[in-house]
């Protein structure tokens, strides 16, 4: 449609004749992105000048974080258990509950198209509520505490995970699915035996790497109150011990570190 | 015995291992379920859950179609331009920092040690950048743009990375053979591989910042969260419904356009 918007350019080729040549919306796709900035950069207020004369405010806190207090590790290591057991709860009970909904949503293996497109539309809307409001009302539902964080990740867990393993689903080979459907095995079955040897593998990773994330999630839901380190992290901003923020962060890259290495070795095993 | 059983116990035995890693997950399963306690479920917990469908389903509509700076479609639009400009900047800086952490380019302690740098980026979060700008720029979605920044090119780097790690070398060394310069060679042997393919990784990022937005408003950095979060500290259910339905609405949208172009990027 937008390539008819433009006329084509004529060229006379050596022989005379006169030929269409179709021209590239590259420069039109430029200008479009070249307004949009400058109109983001309206709304946004973005100067630079602020920024140059200014950005040594910003190492103004990461100079007071830099000799962390090292006395406040005791009293880190319950929080960060905390949030580590809220992510692996979510995340490991999340995936398990992701497999049915994606095996219905499979438009594949589900026959009735009503129950595929519902399910997939719950699994999008899932994914659009951002996981720190989902936190949020989970605190108003489960109170405060461990219990919402892990709602909360439960939740973004089912939608990310499920999201992927239909697609893959749906992408599968069907023929032996199809044969022992022939065979008179119930679907269940056949999906056991047919289809899960050849999505297991990245039904796994797809899944460790939504542990990865969600323990770097888990990590701020202290924030709306529910639970882990980010209480702590809250509560230090709050009182501007930065020293304390600067202990809590490196305790939180090196955790991060840990998980991410190990989950990227066994992730590598799998593929 | 015949083929078919022969074939069979071939087949290494993997029982132990199997059986170890369900030990260990479950033994780590049962240790992370002391975060559950139900006794904790505030007792008008049933109430305030009705209260939110009931605010969903009969959402203020006005505030939904209030076209001042202070109705929703003003702050959808803030939170837009705040991913945008985010992405965009986020985007440019992200390049030169997954070059230097491609091993196959630059030698592998400097990829390591860039790599590192990435992880520390991306692993604090983003509420923390927040505060740290709000000293700079103040109050306001300026500073929401920084922080999306920031937080994008951890993200960013690492998917750039393993584009880069992938590229055709052949091409280059057949272009070597031409005589091209070095300059030529950038344009018309890398930059062609690279260009779909990280368009593609930054539409994808633009989608998740916009979800990420939404953290923003918490310290006040502009965006749809704070006006969110009020209402909900507020119990204004109805405000929350529409702010929510704005917000569903946009993202939905914005993930089906993202998802028809990136689409089209990949497959050409």
């Amino acid at each position: 449609m937008q390539w008819k918007l433009l006329l084509p350019k004529k060229m006379v080729l050596p022989n005379g004749k006169e030929v269409l040549a179709k021209r590239s919306v590259i420069p039109l796709l430029w200008l479009i992105l070249f307004v949009l900035t400058l109109l983001s950069i309206r709304i946004t207020g973005f100067s630079l000048e602020v920024l140059r004369d200014r950005i040594d405010q910003f190492f103004v806190i990461i100079q007071q974080m830099v000799p962390p207090n090292w006395g406040y590790v005791a009293k880190l290591w319950q929080p960060l258990f905390d949030t580590i057991k809220m992510s692996l709860l979510g995340s490991v009970v999340g995936a398990i509950c992701a497999l049915p909904i994606a095996m219905l949503a499979a438009a594949n293996i589900t026959k009735n198209k009503w129950i595929a497109m519902w399910s997939k539309f719950m699994l999008s809307l899932l994914r659009t509520l951002p996981t720190l409001i989902i936190a949020l009302i989970a605190t108003f539902i489960f109170g405060l505490g461990t219990m919402a964080g892990t709602i909360a990740i439960f939740l973004f867990t089912i939608a990310y995970v499920g999201k992927l393993l239909y697609e893959q689903i749906e992408n599968v080979d069907l023929r032996g699915f199809e044969a022992m459907q022939a065979m008179g095995l119930p679907t269940i079955q056949a999906f056991r035996y047919a289809i899960l040897p050849q999505i297991l593998p990245n039904y796994i990773s797809t899944s460790l790497f939504c542990f990865e994330g969600n323990v770097r999630y888990a990590s701020i839901l202290g924030y709306v109150g529910a639970g882990g380190i980010g209480l702590l992290l809250n509560e230090s901003i709050g009182w501007r011990s930065y020293a304390n923020v600067g202990m809590i962060l490196l305790m939180l890259v090196c955790t991060v570190f840990i998980i991410e290495s190990t989950s990227e070795y066994f992730r590598k095993r799998l593929m | 015995m015949n083929a078919i059983e022969k074939q069979l116990q071939l087949q290494p035995n993997r029982r132990m291992s199997y059986f170890l890693t369900l030990l260990i997950l479950g033994l780590l399963f049962i240790w992370s379920l002391s975060t559950l306690h139900v006794d904790s479920i505030s007792n008008n917990g049933t109430k305030i859950a009705k209260n939110i469908v009931v605010g969903l389903l009969q959402p203020d509509w006005t505030l939904l179609f209030n076209a001042t700076t202070g109705g929703i479609p003003y702050l959808l639009i803030e939170t837009m331009a705040i991913a945008f400009l985010g992405t965009i900047v986020g985007a440019f800086l992200a390049i030169p920092l997954a070059f230097l952490s491609a091993s196959n380019i630059v030698p592998k302690p400097i990829a390591f040690v860039v790599r590192l740098l990435l992880i520390v980026i991306r692993t604090i979060p983003a509420i923390v950048y927040g505060l740290m700008f709000i000293r700079v720029t103040g109050q306001g979605p300026f500073a929401g743009v920084l922080t999306m920044s920031l937080t994008s090119i951890g993200m960013l780097s690492k998917l750039y990375v393993d584009v880069i790690e992938d590229l055709d070398k052949s091409v280059l060394e057949s272009m070597e053979a031409l005589g091209c310069t070095l300059m030529e060679k950038i344009r018309f042997g890398i930059w062609p591989q690279l260009t779909a393919l990280f368009l593609s990784i930054v539409i994808y990022r633009f989608d998740m910042n916009l979800r990420d937005a939404t953290v923003l408003g918490l310290v006040g950095a502009g965006g749809i969260g704070a006006p969110l979060i009020f209402a909900m500290n507020a119990y204004k259910w109805s405000e929350v419904g529409a702010i929510l339905i704005g917000l569903i609405f946009l993202i939905l949208i914005v993930e089906y356009v993202s998802n028809r172009m990136r689409t089209k990027l990949v497959k050409g």
